[in-house]
C-alpha cells in the first residue's frame, strides 16, 4: 500500500500540531501575551507552508490550490488580528481560561479543511469542526447568561442545519454514486432526475446560507453576535463567513457548474433578502453590536453577487470583497473592544455620543471604518463594492447591481448615524468613555485601519492576487 | 527623478500630524510640522526645476487607481516646464505665508487647525499642478475649494465668515459642473483622461460637431468652453467673480495664499494645460480672450471706490486674472503663466502688507479711518510701495515685464487681441490709480483713527516684516527672467515654457509698434499714479467732488454694479423659493417624509413584526429556517422544473 502523498496537507498538520502544543503550553505558561504570541509563530509558520503544500491528494478529496489559499490566508489573518484584539479584553471579561486560544486554532483549522476541501465528505469533517469550535467559543463568558445563551441557540440552529447539509449530501450521493464535488455536475446532467437534484441543491444552499447568514437563515446570527464576547463576534463574523464561501465557490461554481442557471436565480432570490432585512433591520438597531450583525448580514448579501455573477471575474470580487471585509469589519468590532473599560460596555449609540471630544483618535479610527463598510471612496469598502457591482453589470445583471446600490446608499443611514453620534452630540453625563490601552489591540487597529486605507488608495495588488488564484 | 514625490506628500503629512496631534501635542508649535514641510517641498522644487531646465522631463504613474477596461485611473504626476513654474510660485509663497502666519495667528485657538488646513491646501494645490490626468486635477480643483471653504470660514463663529465660506462654495459649483461635464466629455470622446494621449488625440475631433437640442455645437469648442465654466469659477472672472471679494473674510494670510497668488490662478493654469483643445477652437479662444478684457476692466473700475483696504486688493486680483486669461485668450500662454508668477510675488505681498496694517490698527479695515501709518510701519510701507509699483506697471519691476508682455501680445496678435487691449490699457490706467489711492489714503496724510488706535500703532514683529521683504524681492526681481529683446532681453522664461505651450502666433510687428505699446502702458501707468496723487495728496476734495457730481455711476461702483444684488435675485431668491415652497413643503414635506417617515414607520411596523419573529425563541427560528427552505423548493418547483 502506499503511503498517500501529505504534502498538500502539510499546512494543517503542522497548524494542528502546534494547535496541540499550545493547548500543553498553556497549562504551564500563565502569561496570556506569551500564548498569544506562540499562536501569531504558529500562524506565520503555516502561513509559510501554504505556499509550497499545492497538490492534490487522497484521491481528490483534499485539494490545496491557490483558491484554497487565498482563503486560507484570510482565516489566518483573522486569527491573528482576534488573538490581538483579545489579549487584554477577555481578562476584563473575566474569560481567561486556557483553552481560549486553542479552540480559536481549532476552528480556523477547520475553515482550512473547508476550503481545501474536493469532497463532500471532509467538506462536512471541516465545517463540524470550526462550527463545534465556534459554539464554545460564543459561550466563553461563562457567568454572562447572555453569552451562554447565544451559545446555546447557535449549537441548536447549527446541528439544525448540520442535518440539512447532511440530507442535501446524502441526496447528491444517492443520485450519483459519488461525494466527490468535481465529478457531481456531470454524474447529475447524465442521471437527468432534475427534481430531485434541484432538491439536493436546496438543502446544500441551506446549509450554507446558514453558514453565512443569508435570509431567512441568519436568524441566530444577531442573537449569537451581540451575546458572544466581542472578539468572537469579531472573529465570527468574518472566518465562518469566508469558509462558507469557500464552500459555496467550489461546490456551486465547480461542483454543480451545470446548474448554474439553477442555483443563480435562488441565489438572487437569497441575496435580495439578505441585503433587505440586514440594512433595514440595521436602522432600527441602537446597540452597536447587534447593529454591526446586521451589517454582517447585508454584507453577506453583497458578496453573494459575486458567486451569482458565477465567473472568474465574479469569484475573484467575492473574494476581494471578503478580504476587505475582514479589514473593515474586524476593525469596527476592535473599536467596540478599545470602548470596553473596567466599568461598563460601551455599546450603545447614546453612550458614544461626543466622544470625537474625548478620543480623537478612536473616533477617527470608527470613521474611517464606517465609511468604509458604507462603501466611500478613498477606503477599501468602495474598492469592494466596485468589482463587485462591477462584474455582476458584465455578467448581465445590472438590474441586481442597481438593487444592491440603493441598498447599500440605504446602509449610508446607519453607518454614518455612528458618525454624527460620535461627532456632534456632546458627551452624554455619566458616561465613563474610557477606552483601553493595551498594545496588541493598538496593533490590531493600525493593522486594520492602514489596509483599509491602502486597499482603497491602491487597490490594484490586491484585486490582481484575487484575479490570480482563481484564473 | 523619484524624489519630485516628496513635494506633494511632504505637506501632507505635515496636514496629517497637525489635525491628529496639534490640539494635544504641538499647540502653540503648530507651526513647525507645517512649516517645515513646506520649506522641504520648497527645496525639492528647486530641485526639480534645475532638473527641468537640464531639460529633464517627466511623465510618470506612480500606480494606476482604478482600471476597468477603458476607464483607467492613475495616480500620475507630469513634471515639465509649466508644472515647474507652478511648483516654485505655490510652495516659495506658501513657505512665506506659512511663516508669516506664525506672527498672524499667534494665540488663536484654532492654531493647529490654521496649520493643518494651510498644509491640506499646499497638498491639493501641488497635486493639482502636478497631475497628469484630467481626474486627478479634478481631485485637486476641488480639494482646493475645500481649503478654501474651510479656511473662509476658518473663524465660523462670525456669521459673515461662515456665510463667505458657502457662497464661494456655491458659486464654485456653478463653474466646477461645467469644469466636470468637461472632463466626462473628454473622457466620451477620447477615451482616456490623461494629458499626453488626449492632447495626442483632440485633433481628431476638430470639426465633428454634437447635437444639443436640435443645435449642432462643435464638439472642441464646447469641451473647451466646458472646461473654462470651470476656470471662471475658480479665477473669479465675470459672471463668477462675486465670491471672491467675500472671501476676504477668511485671516489675511489665506486671503494672500489661495485668494491671489495660488488657488485662483488654477484656472489660468488648467487653461494654459489645455491649450492644444483651446487651440483648436477660435470661438472658445475669443471668448476666454474677451471675459478676461472685460473682466480686468470690469474689476478695476468696482476697486477705484471701495474703501476696505481688501476689498480693493481682491476686485484688483480679479483684475488681473483678468489679464491672465486675456493673454491666454490671444495665444499667448507663455505670457499669461509669466503675469501669474510675478502677480503671485507682488499680490501676495500686497495682501501680507495689508495683514500687517490691519495687524497694527487691531482689525480696522476702512482706509478712511488710517492714514500717516508711514511712519509708524516703514517696512510694511516700503514693501507695499513696491509691491505697489509693480502692480502699476512701472519698468524695471516684476508686474512691468509680464503686463507688458501681455498688451504687446494681445495688440500684435489683431482683431479680437486689438479689442481685448484697449480694455487691458483702460485697466492698466486703472490699476495704478487704485493702487496708489490705497497707499496715498493709508499712508500718507494724517491718522484718521481714534486714539486709543493711534496709541496702539506700531510695525509688525519680524517674522512677519522678513516675508515682507522676502515677497519684495519677487516683486521686483521676478520679471528679470522674462525681459523683451527689445530692452535687451531674451525672453527666457517665454522660451523655456515653450515646449508645453507653444509661442504665440504674432503677425508681423513693426518695433515702432512695439515700442508704441510700451510706451503706452508706461504712459497710463504713470498717469494712473498722477492722478491717485493729485486727488489724494494735493487736493482731497476731488473725489468727493466727482461722486457728487457723477453719483450714479459712484453709486454702481460703489454697489459693485449691483451684480450681488441681480444674482440674489435671479438665482438666490429663486433658489431659497423654490427651496422653501416647493422643495420643504412638497418634495421634503410630503415625498420625502412621506417616505423617510413613512419607511421608517413602516419599517418600524416591520421591524416590530420581525422581532416578534427575533423573539429569542429556538423553536421559532428553526421554523423560519424551515419555511425558508419551503419556500425555496417552492420557488425551484415553479420556475426551474
Amino acid at each position: 500500500m502506499n503511503m498517500p502523498d501529505l504534502q498538500p496537507l502539510m499546512p494543517e498538520i503542522v497548524f494542528l500540531g502546534l494547535a496541540l502544543f499550545v493547548l500543553l503550553a498553556e497549562l504551564f505558561i500563565k502569561s496570556k501575551e506569551t500564548i498569544g504570541l506562540m499562536v501569531i509563530v504558529s500562524v506565520a509558520a503555516t502561513a509559510y507552508m501554504i505556499p509550497q503544500s499545492f497538490g492534490v491528494t487522497f484521491s481528490g478529496m483534499f485539494i490545496s490550490d491557490g483558491y484554497s489559499s487565498f482563503f486560507k490566508f484570510i482565516f489566518l489573518l483573522n486569527l491573528i488580528l482576534t488573538i490581538l484584539i483579545s489579549i487584554q479584553y477577555i481578562q476584563i471579561e473575566r474569560a481567561e481560561f486556557g483553552e481560549y486560544y486553542t479552540v480559536l486554532m481549532f476552528s480556523t483549522l477547520g475553515m482550512m479543511i473547508m476550503a481545501s476541501a474536493g469532497d463532500l465528505i471532509v467538506l462536512y469533517l471541516g465545517l463540524e469542526l470550526m462550527a463545534l469550535s465556534t459554539y464554545i467559543l460564543a459561550g466563553f463568558i461563562r457567568h454572562d447568561a447572555r453569552s451562554t445563551e447565544s451559545a446555546l441557540k447557535y449549537f441548536l440552529l447549527g446541528a439544525f442545519s448540520s442535518a440539512i447539509l447532511l440530507y442535501g449530501i446524502m441526496l447528491l450521493y444517492g443520485l450519483t454514486g459519488t461525494t466527490d464535488i468535481m465529478k457531481l455536475s456531470s454524474l447529475l446532467m447524465k442521471n437527468g432526475m432534475r427534481l430531485q437534484s434541484i432538491f439536493a441543491i436546496v438543502m446544500v444552499m441551506v446549509a450554507f446560507g446558514f453558514k453565512i447568514a443569508l435570509v431567512p437563515f441568519h436568524m441566530w446570527a444577531p442573537d449569537v453576535y451581540e451575546g458572544a464576547p466581542t472578539s468572537i463576534t469579531a472573529f465570527m463574523s468574518v472566518g465562518p463567513k469566508a469558509a462558507g464561501f469557500a464552500v459555496i465557490g467550489r461546490v456551486f461554481l465547480t461542483g454543480l457548474e451545470g446548474f448554474s442557471a439553477d442555483w443563480r436565480l435562488l441565489l438572487v432570490v437569497l441575496s435580495i433578502a439578505t441585503m433587505a432585512v440586514g440594512n433595514i433591520i440595521a436602522i432600527q438597531q441602537h446597540n452597536l453590536k447587534r447593529m454591526l450583525a446586521y451589517s454582517s448580514i447585508a454584507h453577506a448579501g453583497y458578496a453573494v453577487l459575486g458567486v451569482i455573477a458565477g465567473n472568474t471575474e465574479g469569484l475573484s470580487a467575492t473574494m476581494n470583497y471578503l478580504l476587505i471585509y475582514a479589514f473593515m469589519n474586524i476593525g469596527a468590532f476592535s473599536v467596540l473592544v478599545l470602548l470596553r473599560n473596567e466599568q461598563e460596555r460601551i455599546e450603545t449609540l447614546e453612550q458614544i455620543k461626543g466622544l470625537a471630544r474625548n478620543h480623537p483618535f478612536a473616533s477617527a479610527l470608527m470613521l474611517i471604518f464606517m465609511f468604509s463598510l458604507t462603501g466611500i471612496p478613498p477606503t477599501a469598502g468602495f474598492v469592494g463594492k466596485f468589482f463587485l457591482f462591477r462584474a455582476l453589470v458584465y455578467s448581465g445583471y445590472t438590474w441586481l447591481a442597481v438593487v444592491a446600490v440603493v441598498f447599500s446608499a440605504i446602509s449610508a443611514y446607519f453607518y454614518l448615524r455612528v458618525v454624527m453620534y460620535m461627532y456632534m452630540y456632546e458627551p452624554e453625563e455619566g458616561v465613563t468613555q474610557d477606552i483601553s490601552t493595551a498594545a496588541p489591540l493598538g496593533l490590531a487597529l493600525l493593522i486594520t485601519s492602514l489596509m483599509v486605507i491602502a486597499i482603497g488608495i491602491y487597490p490594484e495588488p490586491f484585486v490582481n492576487f484575487a484575479r490570480l488564484v482563481v484564473g | 527623478m523619484k524624489y519630485y514625490l516628496l513635494i506633494p506628500f511632504l505637506p501632507l503629512a505635515g496636514f496629517l500630524l497637525n489635525i491628529l496631534l496639534g490640539r494635544r501635542l504641538f499647540r502653540s508649535q503648530a507651526h513647525w510640522p507645517s512649516t517645515l514641510a513646506v520649506f522641504g517641498s520648497l527645496v525639492v522644487a528647486v530641485m526639480v526645476l534645475m532638473d527641468v531646465l537640464h531639460g529633464k522631463t517627466l511623465n510618470h504613474d506612480l500606480y494606476r487607481w482604478i482600471i476597468s477596461d477603458k476607464f483607467q485611473v492613475s495616480v500620475g504626476f507630469l513634471i515639465d516646464q509649466l508644472t515647474a513654474v507652478m511648483l516654485i510660485v505655490v510652495t516659495s509663497v506658501s513657505f512665506l505665508v506659512h511663516v508669516y502666519s506664525i506672527g498672524y495667528m499667534h494665540d488663536d485657538p484654532g492654531y493647529y487647525r490654521f496649520f493643518a488646513y494651510l498644509s491640506l491646501f499646499t497638498f491639493s494645490m501641488l497635486m493639482l499642478v502636478m497631475a497628469n490626468n484630467f481626474l486627478q486635477l479634478y481631485f485637486g480643483w476641488e480639494a482646493v475649494g475645500l481649503c478654501s471653504y474651510l479656511l473662509i470660514g476658518f473663524w465660523y463663529e462670525k456669521k459673515s465668515a461662515s456665510d463667505a465660506g458657502k457662497k464661494a462654495f456655491i458659486v464654485n459649483r456653478f463653474g466646477d459642473f461645467g469644469f466636470g461635464l468637461g472632463v466626462i466629455m473628454i473622457f466620451l470622446t477620447l477615451g482616456t483622461l490623461h494629458y499626453i494621449p488626449v492632447f495626442d488625440k483632440i485633433n481628431t475631433l476638430t470639426g465633428q460637431t454634437i447635437n444639443i437640442l436640435g443645435l449642432h455645437v462643435n464638439l472642441v469648442t464646447l469641451i473647451a468652453l466646458l472646461l473654462f465654466c470651470g476656470a471662471v469659477g475658480k479665477s473669479a472672472q465675470i459672471p463668477l467673480h462675486v465670491w471672491l471679494p467675500d472671501a476676504m473674510e477668511g485671516p489675511t494670510p489665506v486671503s494672500a495664499l489661495i485668494h491671489a497668488a495660488t488657488m485662483v490662478t488654477a484656472g489660468v493654469f488648467m487653461v494654459a494645460r489645455c491649450n492644444p483643445i483651446f487651440n483648436l477652437s477660435h470661438t472658445a479662444m475669443n471668448v476666454v480672450a474677451v471675459v478676461g478684457g472685460v473682466t480686468a476692466l470690469f474689476a478695476a473700475t468696482i476697486a477705484l471706490v471701495q474703501n476696505d483696504i481688501k476689498r480693493v486688493i481682491a476686485y484688483s486680483t480679479i483684475s488681473q486674472l483678468g489679464y491672465m486669461f486675456l493673454a491666454c485668450g490671444v495665444g499667448a500662454y507663455g505670457a499669461g503663466i509669466f503675469h501669474l508668477y510675478t502677480h503671485a510675488y507682488f499680490k501676495a505681498l500686497l495682501f501680507l502688507c495689508a495683514g500687517s496694517v490691519m495687524h497694527a490698527m487691531a482689525g480696522e479695515l476702512d482706509m478712511q479711518k488710517m492714514g500717516g501709518l508711514k511712519k509708524y510701519m516703514p517696512v510694511t510701507y516700503w514693501t507695499m510701495l513696491i509691491a505697489s509699483l509693480s502692480i502699476s506697471g512701472i519698468p524695471g519691476l516684476a508686474g512691468f515685464f509680464s503686463k507688458d508682455e501681455i498688451l504687446f501680445r494681445a495688440y500684435a496678435s489683431g482683431g479680437v487681441g486689438r479689442f481685448v487691449w484697449v480694455l487691458g490699457t483702460a485697466a492698466a490706467i486703472l490699476t495704478a490709480f487704485y493702487s496708489f489711492r490705497l497707499i496715498f489714503v493709508t499712508f500718507h496724510g494724517e491718522f484718521r483713527g481714534t486714539e486709543e488706535q493711534r496709541h496702539h500703532l506700531h510695525e509688525s514683529p519680524k517674522v512677519m516684516t522678513v516675508p515682507l521683504v522676502l515677497l519684495c524681492i519677487g516683486a521686483v526681481a521676478a520679471g528679470w527672467v522674462g525681459v523683451p529683446p527689445l530692452l535687451g532681453g531674451s525672453e527666457h522664461f517665454a522660451h523655456f515654457l515653450e515646449p508645453v505651450v507653444g509661442l504665440p502666433h504674432a503677425k508681423e510687428v513693426s518695433h515702432a509698434e512695439e515700442w508704441m505699446t510700451m510706451g503706452i502702458s508706461v504712459a497710463v501707468a504713470l498717469a494712473g499714479i498722477l492722478i491717485a496723487a493729485v486727488f489724494y495728496l494735493k487736493n482731497p476734495a476731488i473725489p468727493r467732488r466727482l461722486a457728487e457730481r457723477f453719483p450714479f455711476l459712484y453709486r454702481l461702483l460703489w454697489n459693485k454694479y449691483y451684480v450681488d444684488e441681480l444674482y440674489d435675485y435671479i438665482v438666490v431668491r429663486p433658489a431659497l423659493g423654490i427651496a422653501n415652497n416647493i422643495i420643504v413643503k412638497f418634495t421634503d414635506g410630503a415625498i420625502i417624509e412621506g417616505i423617510v417617515n413613512g419607511v421608517p414607520a413602516f419599517i418600524g411596523w416591520l421591524g416590530a413584526q420581525m422581532r416578534k419573529v427575533q423573539d429569542g425563541v429556538v423553536e421559532h427560528y428553526a421554523s423560519i429556517m424551515a419555511v425558508g427552505i419551503f419556500v425555496l423548493l417552492a420557488i425551484g418547483m415553479i420556475f426551474l422544473i
